[in-house]
């Protein structure tokens, strides 16, 4: 698919809006009864925003992503759209209002095309509990996409849009990214606006997008990052400069080699990383080599903050005022039938987890231990950044696995996520860049982790990557 | 009411008061009471999916005024997640200050003398209003329920006092104190009927000097009169019980005006785990020395404060005028005693007649200018009119706006002439040897007696100055 830098260039030339959008369309209608990528196809909506596309080019207006098609992953509220977080609990809500991220990338002019498929509000590494059926990786439809955004990692690997958006609680952008093949970046936590984003644990989402080159992901980084007065949590910075530090390259960078982000990975997965070292050193860059022990306690301490946050936050579908409701014989009766009916198994599962994880008596053995572990977390990754500008390792421990290998045993998904998770806890930024292949040449992701607001960096780093995987 | 001889009351109050913001608390929806049930919500205070709470800065000034008010100290505060279930609140969760309250530590003094601590004054989220239909009216046997959300979002400050009141009175005084300061600094409007402030009571006896008893919370009273009768009906139960061998439950309780007794709502043990943390959405408030201070000068003189200055103007005060004072203020009627002293009225007539006359017609106080209020005063005190003339006047110019002197003249209250006031006198000292014969011997109660007589005799159109001036000059 053509990249969003040139068709932004082309319809800004004034080429159609529309041809972008009915190309899009094919792409999926090509593809999406098999992998199941979008939940919702909104046609009328694109082919009109086209329209108005064109309008505002015609008027003179400047617009980064003219006419570019874009999939958002559906935990992004989009006013009079249905948004589902794939549950069956929110199955036909339409949100009376649309996330920040949507509202920027339509004033730069790209052109939502629908929303795609994800692991039950977020909660998950595959796709596979989605109350609408898994997605399909497009680069081997007998094995997973990822998780949870793998309905919008998907979307760029079939070639249905060239840019989407995910969001990222432990891993969720850069996991599937790896195993879709394709660029994610997590931003630095509060650099993106939370607006509208279907909270699944607040103090770890980050949404971030994905595409199928560094620089347009980049793109995508500027349109949607920037303080945003609606998310408290917002860095009161406005957007970084990201695409003009694409070239700075990584000489002279200290880059930290980490034990840790490559222990108990598979040896394609680890031989992918180690090659990628030596394209940094080739490039002039120094390698440090390093342990951070601290990053293996990062799993449990996130499988208890997410959780306790989530029990909260998903507290709200009580049947009362939106989405499913099965009548009881009272109120709680009511809530009661409606959260047993609408959420799904794993769901079930983080909701007692978090319960359990905050309730007197267990918060300080619990909860209040996750969070001693994360501020070590951060204390260690701050050590590290004393010394060295990024961290590099893997970011999944495996290429794409096949469906139902890891459904069973809920603790082989979670240790999916062992390398993607510590960047959560800190609120760092952190970049997957495919880079070599693996088993069944399936891609491979290598993760680039700075400390917060270093995208710029960290991107110059993964275009090197990039740069070096397409001269192979 | 009080307790049998040997049992002391423990009252701690939490009184929740709305403030009086233009939008609620973490949102931009108006902040006024009466409109059309969600007619005043958005996707934040109804809790929809992915909607983030911003706090209102508003909020917080109004906040650090009522702190300040209460001699609290002011520190970096954050925010927690309140965690239960409950139809009228949309999160399912409350966002509320837990361990670090905006303000702590501070005191109350009441007029009485007596000083009550304040021992946190924190901000919170109101939660939505719901109606039970059919059953008792309350949400178990209903056979549904409405919810409007306008209120949901609305910022309250929650402010807890120590357990330091000794009596359902004291407790009264409190409450009624403090609404005073939250009108004086704008916080709230203190309409207790549209639930501006409600009130929690914590209520316990024990022997004097003996560890604190068991406590029952009543829930929601929202009124002085209701919090007076509860507690003074609740600490009555505990008694019953403790001197029937019986033990208090720990109990939250729910307090019937109609039946006018408290009832079980629940048991300590039926008490919600609320799984407080951190509410990830907000960040840690901390109100910069310079905002703070801002704040602070502008705070307007509290209740206390001006019911001394206007005690200034009467010389020795009794009694009935720290009462009447206590009524202008609270009417918030202290600056116009003062202007009309300073025009020329007679402090105590002015007092006397506000805290009276004024007060029972406060209503229609828009009638009522203050040249006339002086006028009637000036009349009355030179004599012109008697002071049950006076009374009537002002009466009347209250209900209708119009002058004085033109009432006065309407109603013909013209005073008796000298030289009828002076035969009235004679032909009732002549009537009434032994009074005549008691004043003379200096038992100037009799005065009194006289001018009754004379009043009785005129109705009421004596002035009760000239009659004793005539009883002197024939002493
Ligand atoms: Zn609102």
């Amino acid at each position: 698919m053509t990249s969003a830098h040139d068709i932004a260039a082309r319809v800004a030339a004034g080429s159609s809006a529309t041809t972008e959008v009915e190309t899009s369309l094919a792409a999926i209608s090509q593809r999406n009864a098999e992998l199941n990528v979008f939940l919702y196809v909104d046609e009328e909506g694109a082919r009109a925003a086209a329209h108005q596309v064109d309008e505002r080019i015609a008027r003179g207006e400047k617009l980064p992503l003219a006419g570019v098609p874009v999939a958002l992953k559906d935990n992004l509220c989009t006013e009079g759209i249905p948004t589902t977080c794939s549950s069956k609990i929110l199955e036909g809500w339409r949100p009376p209002y649309t996330a920040t991220v949507v509202e920027r990338l339509l004033a730069a002019g790209a052109i939502p095309m629908g929303k795609t498929n994800l692991d039950e509000f977020a909660m998950g590494s595959s796709t596979e509990n989605s109350a609408f059926g898994p997605t399909l990786n497009p680069l081997d439809p007998r094995r997973v996409p990822g998780g949870s955004s793998g309905g919008s990692a998907a979307a760029i690997a079939a070639g249905m849009t060239p840019i989407s958006l995910g969001s990222d609680t432990g891993g969720s952008i850069r996991q599937p990214a790896a195993l879709c093949g394709v660029v994610g970046i997590k931003p630095t936590y509060g650099l993106v606006s939370r607006y509208g984003v279907i909270a699944f644990a607040s103090s770890l989402d980050q949404v971030g997008p994905f595409a199928a080159n560094v620089a347009d992901a980049a793109l995508t980084l500027e349109v949607i990052a920037g303080h945003d007065r609606m998310d408290s949590t917002s860095l009161p910075e406005t957007s970084p400069s990201l695409v003009a530090h694409l070239k700075d390259g990584v000489a002279g960078r200290r880059v930290g080699y980490v034990k840790e982000l490559v222990d108990g990975s598979d040896p394609d997965v680890a031989a992918a990383v180690a090659a990628a070292v030596e394209v940094l050193r080739a490039q002039g860059a120094t390698i440090v080599e390093m342990s951070i022990p601290e990053l293996q306690l990062g799993l449990s301490a996130y499988y208890l903050i997410a959780p306790a946050e989530a029990s909260s936050n998903l507290a709200r579908y009580d049947g009362v005022r939106f989405g499913l409701r099965v009548d009881g014989d009272d109120v709680a009766g009511m809530n009661e039938a409606t959260r047993t009916a609408g959420f799904g198994a794993e769901v079930k599962r983080r909701i007692m987890l978090g319960t359990y994880a905050l309730s007197a008596g267990y918060f300080d053995a619990y909860y209040g231990q996750a969070l001693k572990v994360r501020t070590l977390t951060i204390n260690a990754f701050q050590k590290a950044y004393a010394d060295v500008d990024f961290l590099i390792g893997a970011t999944t421990p495996s290429v794409a696995f096949p469906f139902g290998s890891k459904t069973k045993d809920p603790m082989a998904m979670y240790l999916n996520d062992v390398f993607t998770i510590p960047s959560n806890l800190a609120g760092d930024p952190a970049v997957s860049v495919p880079f070599g292949r693996g088993e069944a040449n399936l891609p491979i992701g290598v993760q680039l982790l700075g400390p917060g607001r270093s995208e710029a960096g960290l991107l110059a780093a993964a275009q090197v990557l990039e740069d070096a995987e397409r001269a192979r | 009411m009080s307790l049998p001889d040997g049992w002391e009351m423990v009252i701690g109050l939490e009184v929740h008061t709305e403030l009086q913001t233009k939008t609620k608390l973490f949102c931009g929806c108006a902040n006024a009471f009466g409109a059309d049930a969600n007619s005043q919500v958005c996707p934040v205070c109804l809790g929809l999916p992915g909607s983030l709470p911003v706090l209102n800065e508003q909020a917080v000034e109004l906040a650090m005024a009522i702190g300040f008010a209460l001699h609290c100290s002011v520190a970096p505060s954050t925010f927690h997640r309140k965690n239960y279930f409950y139809p009228d609140m949309p999160k399912d969760y409350q966002i509320s200050q837990y361990d670090l309250p905006i303000n702590s530590n501070g005191y109350l003094d009441l007029p009485d003398g007596s000083r009550v601590t304040i021992e946190r004054a924190h901000l919170e989220e109101d939660t939505g209003k719901s109606t039970h239909l059919g059953g008792s009216g309350r949400i178990h046997g209903a056979d549904r329920s409405l919810v409007d959300y306008n209120r949901s979002g609305v910022p309250l400050v929650e402010i807890v006092s120590g357990p330091d009141m000794r009596s359902a009175a004291q407790a009264r005084a409190y409450a009624a104190e403090l609404r005073g300061i939250l009108i004086a600094t704008g916080a709230s409007d203190g309409r207790l009927e549209e639930g501006s402030m409600r009130f929690d009571a914590n209520v316990s006896v024990r022997r004097p000097g003996a560890p604190l008893g068991t406590r029952c919370e009543i829930k929601n009273l929202n009124s002085l009169r209701s919090l007076q009768r509860a507690i003074d009906y609740e600490a009555a139960r505990h008694v019953a019980i403790l001197e029937d061998g019986g033990k208090i439950r720990q109990e939250t309780r729910h307090w019937s005006e109609d039946l006018g007794e408290t009832s079980t709502m629940r048991t300590k043990e039926e008490a919600d785990d609320y799984r407080y943390f951190l509410e990830p959405d907000l960040v840690e408030l901390s109100p910069s020395i310079e905002w703070q201070d801002r704040v602070r000068a502008a705070l307007p003189p509290m209740p206390a404060e001006r019911r001394a200055t206007l005690l200034t103007i009467v010389s020795e005060p009794t009694s009935a005028q720290r009462d009447a004072v206590g009524v202008i203020v609270d009417l918030q009627l202290d600056r116009f005693v003062l202007d009309a002293v300073a025009q020329g009225a007679d402090a105590a007539l002015a007092i006397a007649r506000t805290s009276n006359e004024i007060a029972a017609g406060i209503d229609s106080l828009a009638n009522l200018s203050l040249d006339s209020f002086v006028t009637t005063l000036q009349l009355e005190a030179s004599g012109s009119l008697s002071a049950t003339q006076a009374k009537t006047v002002l009466a009347e110019v209250l209900a209708t706006g119009g002058d004085p002197v033109a009432i006065a003249a309407a109603r013909g209250f013209e005073q008796l002439a000298s030289d009828t006031l002076s035969d009235l006198v004679a032909s009732l000292v002549e009537a009434h040897p032994d009074e005549w014969h008691r004043f003379r011997e200096g038992d100037e109660k009799l005065a009194q007696f006289f001018i009754g007589q004379v009043m009785k005799a005129t109705k009421g159109q004596a002035n009760g100055k000239a009659v004793i001036a005539e009883l002197n000059a024939r002493r």
